[in-house]
């Protein structure tokens, strides 16, 4: 079976600090593939990367086996979706037409939506209960709702890909586990793909299929949570002191951040 | 009920024709009225060629009005049409052609071309387009840069385009010495008293071919708005899409120009409108554009042709008085 994406061998440099070393990765078809890292690990530029804004110059990204550069745009965004971290919303477009933007990759030359298209629209804000804002303005949204209705703008371009940018950086609790569980049900009722960089060790704990851990550009450790989230790989990634141990509620591993006052013994705990 | 049951070519269809009946109308009226009069019946009459209508004034109505009102419809729609674009490109509702300095660009070209005595077509229009085309390329340069700047920056940096533009055509002014100044003077505050069929003709040869363009990449239009990297995960082909969509604004706003001279703020009045009522979907904000921007025009060169008690004034001095105020309106309504 071919890999969904496989990453060989990527350097890049945006002026003259290499910000990726020599990164190869494989992401196999219908995994949840994590990437996490601290600030200025890369994951952002990795990710562009990936979604091809940035152009590669060391290395290869190849999509579904084939090299990236070998698509062209309206090609690759029929085999891969982008959920943004931030997007300009600023303008009266209503829900329903914002959704059906999706489509746009597979619509003729004059961009006209057909039936169909209507129909996969209406699924995918079914899917991922937004409905009942079909009318409302892009505008007048909660930070939870915009970002149930970019993932069903994603799920509209069917795609065989999806790529997610720090979708939970924004949401409380209950919207982060939404909006996690959304895409885990897309993953595995439609055998879809899906790469995420996130700031949240334990979303990836939880959610993750394979991880990988990046720091200052190169990868520290890659394979299942249970293998990469480590109290020793992620202390020197993170470069904090940390408790990791399991979650009762499955047994995956859970991180905490250790505070000062619980680092030194001396100082007295009550 | 929702969007799913009123696809967009029915929408653009309906709201097409609703818009082409008020420009037919206005297309009457800018026949009707002028300074030798004629009243709507006797025009109507000798437009159907059935009343006996009088030589003088079928002469008037069919060599002097009827290609004025097509030249002002053209225009108001290649304005309406660029400011549409460059608000949609530049993300910026307060981009249109005139305020960027692309229509002053424009302008020198032709003045420049003009006191070469070179032919108002090819030769004028030629030197129009690319004038057009490198103010464009100037503010671009200005603009951008590796720092992210303040969405106003472009619009401060087409202001002082324009400024330079300005001096550099009454710089021309004033070193030409025959008569020719008068008429550049007008014909710079936008003028459409000189049209004739021959120059609707060369304006709407170069039209069609480009608001065609514009149709097929309005739905790209609407992708860019969501912002670069979104428009790219969608398929778009940023570079290639932005590149044309400029080079062929420019041509249709520097044919304007090169035809009537310059006319302001048309490209900011009915977008906006048009974008309040009919939201933000460009594959029916371009062709309402198209027809909204006609009407508009052919209303301001009517205004402009009945205002004054003797004579006419320009046109652009109709357009300025209306726009400016909008401008600075929609200004305030951002800064908020």
């Amino acid at each position: 079976m071919k890999a969904a994406v496989n990453v060989d061998h990527l350097e890049f440099t945006y002026e003259t600090e290499p910000v990726l070393r020599d990164v190869s990765f494989t992401v196999g078809r219908g995994d949840f593939f994590v990437i996490i890292g601290p600030n200025g690990s890369g994951k952002t530029t990795l990710m562009r990367l990936l979604a091809g804004t940035l152009k590669t110059r060391h290395g290869k990204v190849r999509i579904m086996g084939k090299p990236i550069e070998a698509f062209s745009r309206r090609a690759l965004a029929r085999r891969m979706a982008l959920v943004p971290q931030m997007e300009a919303l600023d303008f009266p477009f209503r829900v329903s037409e914002f959704v059906l933007m999706g489509r746009a990759p597979h619509l003729g030359i004059l961009g006209l939506e057909q039936t169909a298209d209507f129909e996969i629209a209406r699924q995918a804000m079914a899917f991922t209960s937004v409905e009942h804002l079909a009318e409302r303005r892009m505008g007048q949204l909660s930070g939870g709702e915009r970002q149930r209705i970019l993932v069903a703008r994603a799920i509209c371009q069917q795609p065989e890909i999806i790529l997610l940018d720090e979708p939970t950086a924004s949401l409380d609790l209950a919207h982060q586990i939404q909006v996690m569980d959304l895409m885990k049900s897309f993953q595995q009722e439609k055998d879809v793909t899906i790469v995420m960089v996130s700031h949240d060790v334990n979303l990836a704990s939880i959610y993750g299929d394979q991880l990988l851990l990046l720091k200052t550009g190169r990868i520290v450790k890659q394979g299942k949570p249970g293998e990469v989230l480590t109290f020793q790989d992620l202390e020197y990634a993170y470069g904090c002191k940390l408790l990791v141990d399991k979650s009762p509620l499955g047994g995956f591993p859970r991180v905490t951040p250790v505070p000062r006052k619980y680092l030194n013994p001396e100082v007295d705990v009550d | 009920m929702t969007v799913h049951h009123r696809p967009v070519l029915k929408r653009m269809f309906m709201i097409s024709s609703a818009m082409l009946v008020v420009l037919a109308a206005a297309a009457v009226a800018g026949v009707c009225v002028g300074p030798a009069g004629g009243g709507f019946k006797s025009v109507i009459g000798s437009l159907l060629g059935r009343a006996p209508v009088d030589a003088a004034l079928q002469d008037i109505i069919w060599r002097i009005r009827a290609p004025r009102v097509l030249m002002a419809a053209l225009v108001g729609a290649a304005l309406s049409c660029g400011g549409l674009v460059f608000q949609a490109l530049l993300r910026n509702p307060l981009a249109e052609p005139y305020i960027l300095g692309i229509s002053g660009g424009a302008a020198i070209g032709a003045i420049s071309g003009i006191l070469l005595g070179l032919a108002r077509f090819p030769g004028v229009s030629l030197l129009s387009f690319l004038g057009s085309m490198l103010t464009l390329a100037l503010l671009l340069l200005i603009s951008s840069g590796r720092t992210v700047l303040h969405k106003n920056s472009l619009l401060l940096s087409g202001v002082m385009v324009n400024a330079f533009c300005s001096a550099v055509i009454m710089f021309l002014v004033s070193i030409t010495q025959d008569a020719r100044i008068h008429n550049i003077i007008f014909w710079l505050m936008g003028d459409l008293s000189l049209a004739g069929f021959h120059q609707v003709f060369i304006l709407a040869v170069i039209m069609v071919p480009c608001l065609t363009v514009l149709f097929w990449l309005s739905n790209s239009m609407n992708l860019i708005l969501l912002g670069k990297e979104t428009a790219r995960s969608l398929g778009v082909n940023l570079v290639a899409v932005t590149v044309i969509l400029l080079v062929t604004t420019s041509l249709m706003v520097s044919a304007t120009v090169s035809q009537c001279g310059l006319l302001g703020f048309v490209g900011l009045v009915m977008p906006h409108l048009l974008r309040l009522l009919l939201g933000p979907d460009h594959r029916v904000l371009v062709p309402a554009c198209v027809l909204g921007g006609a009407t508009y025009m052919i209303l301001c060169d009517v205004l402009a042709r009945t205002l004054p008690r003797q004579g006419e004034m320009p046109a652009g001095v109709v357009t300025a008085l209306i726009g400016a105020p909008l401008f600075i309106l929609l200004l305030k309504r951002s800064a908020k």
